[in-house]
């Protein structure tokens, strides 16, 4: 009689945890849904081709768009991929193909320490390096501190995909006499490139989202974009601008912005996600 | 030995061709360039960080972290508010966020139906892919002024004889900022638990099951205390992101100064003042306390990142020797 009660005891407490653990994953979606939400439909209403063509309007007169921010967006993620891809990707095939212990182990260590170190740390790291001795903001600078954000992920995804490759392949490559460097990148990267672009859409998808590190490199611009050496406004920096001001018209377009640029980085997340997540169903 | 078989097999079809010895050891050395690229990178951040808080520190002292005054009408700095606002905001965001992403985590490593485990998972990642500053945007004009209008009158009015929620309640302020570091960091924190409670080994379950345990036993007795590091490791990186986080939190925490004890209060922190004023400065003392500030904070991030990538690494070696259930 005793034990039957602490039998029963013990499966109420179990159904209580169960439903606990339920709950927490249902709260967790509420904010995610009135985020989207929001966006969703703040951002619709006021979207239009205005909105993605035309040039910020002075404070007073309405209208007007952020054709400039999100052009000025796409110039720095060509920046940052231009000079963060190579050497991200080339460092994670060092740590999956050259096996140096140590060097390995430091830099992997590193590479995870620095994708924690706060974005906004890298911009004044940058501005000390590059906006002070070069006496300007630029969209080169920039450029250059999501070039070093998105540098860990990169080649760390791209060492973890490289070490998925089976060995056998790399030996039957080597057996036929193609020297070891062709092997890597005909064969090896070759067999992991999807896994590699689905880290590399990743890591854009991330970098195109920053605003704090873009404040005091690429500042912000209400013109067109002129030349690599001069500020470019970008749309997070552009939303963040437009969302603290103290005018309605504009916190409309924050929204706007807000929902282009969520779609942009969903896009990027969740395509390069489903895309991988097929391909490894193929594989399998 | 495998690998050192193929280490043979490779250097024997290496040696073959002198081209194929020049492309290689020419491929090795860029590779090689790019990874310690990243070493050097490092060393220069923490190098120019230091070159140029070099002034205020020599200025100040160790006086700077306990100075409350920040002028910079005056030209004096003070870091005390600002490290009490980061760490107090994250610390509350921790407490909010960590039962409800073990919570989580459990659910979807183990109780969750297992057609319903990796949508679910896909969704709750969805969180961390939002950019910062829309977190920031639906703060300033969704969270704060519904948190200032309910649940912070509630508090203060019920609950007004504990200092910590005394005071006037304006939506913008720490509790706020809590909220949005909450959210933002529950999808790091449930990720990585749920990982290392998947690397837990069946059998480990099994044992627990065969003597009698119930569902919330086997998690307790078997599955947390072999997790435990992971876990602990995913907590302090949670801690990590929110002590930096910048946007969000600059856009809701109400920007001022000041230590109170209200949690309602508005506060500051390091990483919002970096973004609020550095762009504004030209040099000298200002510009040298603000990278002072940055310094400390990324001296404190660069420890706790190490501190919990080793733990995360040990549960991924230890408990990831089963299969994985």
């Amino acid at each position: 009689m005793k034990n039957d009660l602490r039998r029963r005891s013990r499966k109420i407490k179990s159904g209580i945890a169960y439903f606990l653990c339920a709950l927490s994953a249902i709260l967790a979606l509420i904010p995610l849904v009135l985020i989207l939400g929001y966006v969703i439909f703040q951002g619709a209403a006021a979207l239009n081709i205005d909105f993605l063509t035309q040039l910020p309007k002075p404070v007073g007169e309405t209208g007007g768009g952020m054709g400039n921010a999100i052009l000025g967006s796409l110039i720095l993620i060509g920046i940052a991929a231009v000079l963060g891809l190579p050497v991200g990707v080339l460092a994670g095939v060092y740590l999956a193909e050259f096996r140096n212990p140590r060097l390995s182990w430091t830099v992997r260590l590193l590479a995870d320490i620095l994708s924690g170190v706060p974005s906004i740390i890298i911009g004044v790291f940058v501005y000390t390096l590059l906006v002070l001795t070069m006496k300007r903001f630029s969209a080169f600078a920039g450029g250059v501190s999501l070039a070093i954000l998105m540098l860990p992920t990169v080649a760390r995804t791209t060492e973890e995909m490289l070490r998925m490759v089976p060995d056998s392949l790399r030996e039957a490559a080597l057996a036929l006499g193609i020297p070891r460097w062709r092997t890597i990148v005909s064969i090896v990267i070759k067999t992991a490139g999807g896994g590699i672009m689905t880290g590399i859409m990743l890591a854009l998808a991330r970098i195109a989202g920053e605003t704090a590190p873009l404040l005091f490199t690429a500042l912000n611009s209400r013109t067109w974009p002129t030349g690599l050496d001069k500020p470019v406004a970008s749309l997070p920096v552009q939303i963040y601008t437009y969302a603290i001001a103290p005018y309605a018209d504009w916190h409309e377009q924050a929204w706007a912005g807000s929902l282009v640029l969520v779609l942009m980085v969903l896009l990027l997340s969740v395509g390069s996600k489903l895309y991988f997540g097929r391909k490894m169903r193929s594989v399998k | 030995m495998t690998s050192k078989d193929n280490l043979r097999v490779r250097l024997a079809a290496a040696s073959r061709t002198v081209r194929g010895r020049f492309g290689d050891s020419l491929f090795k050395s860029i590779a090689f360039l790019a990874a310690t690229g990243i070493v050097v990178l490092m060393g220069l951040l923490v190098y120019k960080l230091y070159q140029t808080a070099d002034l205020s520190i020599k200025e100040f002292g160790l006086g700077f972290l306990t100075s409350e005054e920040w002028d910079p009408v005056k030209d004096i700095y003070g870091a005390k508010p600002f490290i009490y606002g980061t760490i107090v905001s994250s610390l509350l965001a921790l407490a909010m966020a960590v039962p409800l992403s073990l919570g989580i985590a459990i659910y979807l490593s183990q109780f969750a139906p297992r057609w319903l485990r990796s949508p679910l998972a896909f969704v709750v990642e969805l969180l961390a892919a939002i950019p910062s500053v829309v977190y920031g945007l639906w703060g300033i004009f969704v969270l704060a002024p519904f948190l200032g209008q309910t649940i912070e009158p509630f508090f203060s009015d019920n609950l007004g004889f504990i200092p910590i929620f005394q005071g006037p309640v304006y939506g913008v302020g720490l509790f706020s900022a809590a909220v949005i570091l909450a959210i933002m960091i529950l999808p790091t924190i449930s990720a990585i638990s749920r990982e290392s409670m998947l690397n837990v080994s069946l059998e480990q379950k099994e044992a627990a099951q065969a003597l009698g345990a119930t569902p919330w036993e086997t998690v307790r007795m078997a599955v947390l205390p072999l997790a435990r590091p992971g876990i602990l490791g995913a907590i302090i990186l949670g801690l990590g992101r929110a002590l930096g986080e910048t946007m969000a939190v600059t856009m809701v925490i109400g920007n001022r100064p000041e230590i109170s004890a209200s949690i309602f209060a508005p506060a500051y922190t390091i990483a919002s003042v970096i973004a609020n004023e550095f762009a504004e400065v030209t040099a000298g003392l200002h510009m040298s306390a603000l990278v002072e500030l940055a310094l400390i904070l990324l001296v404190i991030t660069l420890l706790l990142n190490l501190l919990a990538r080793l733990l995360v690494r040990k549960t991924g070696s230890r408990a990831g020797k089963g299969k994985r259930t």
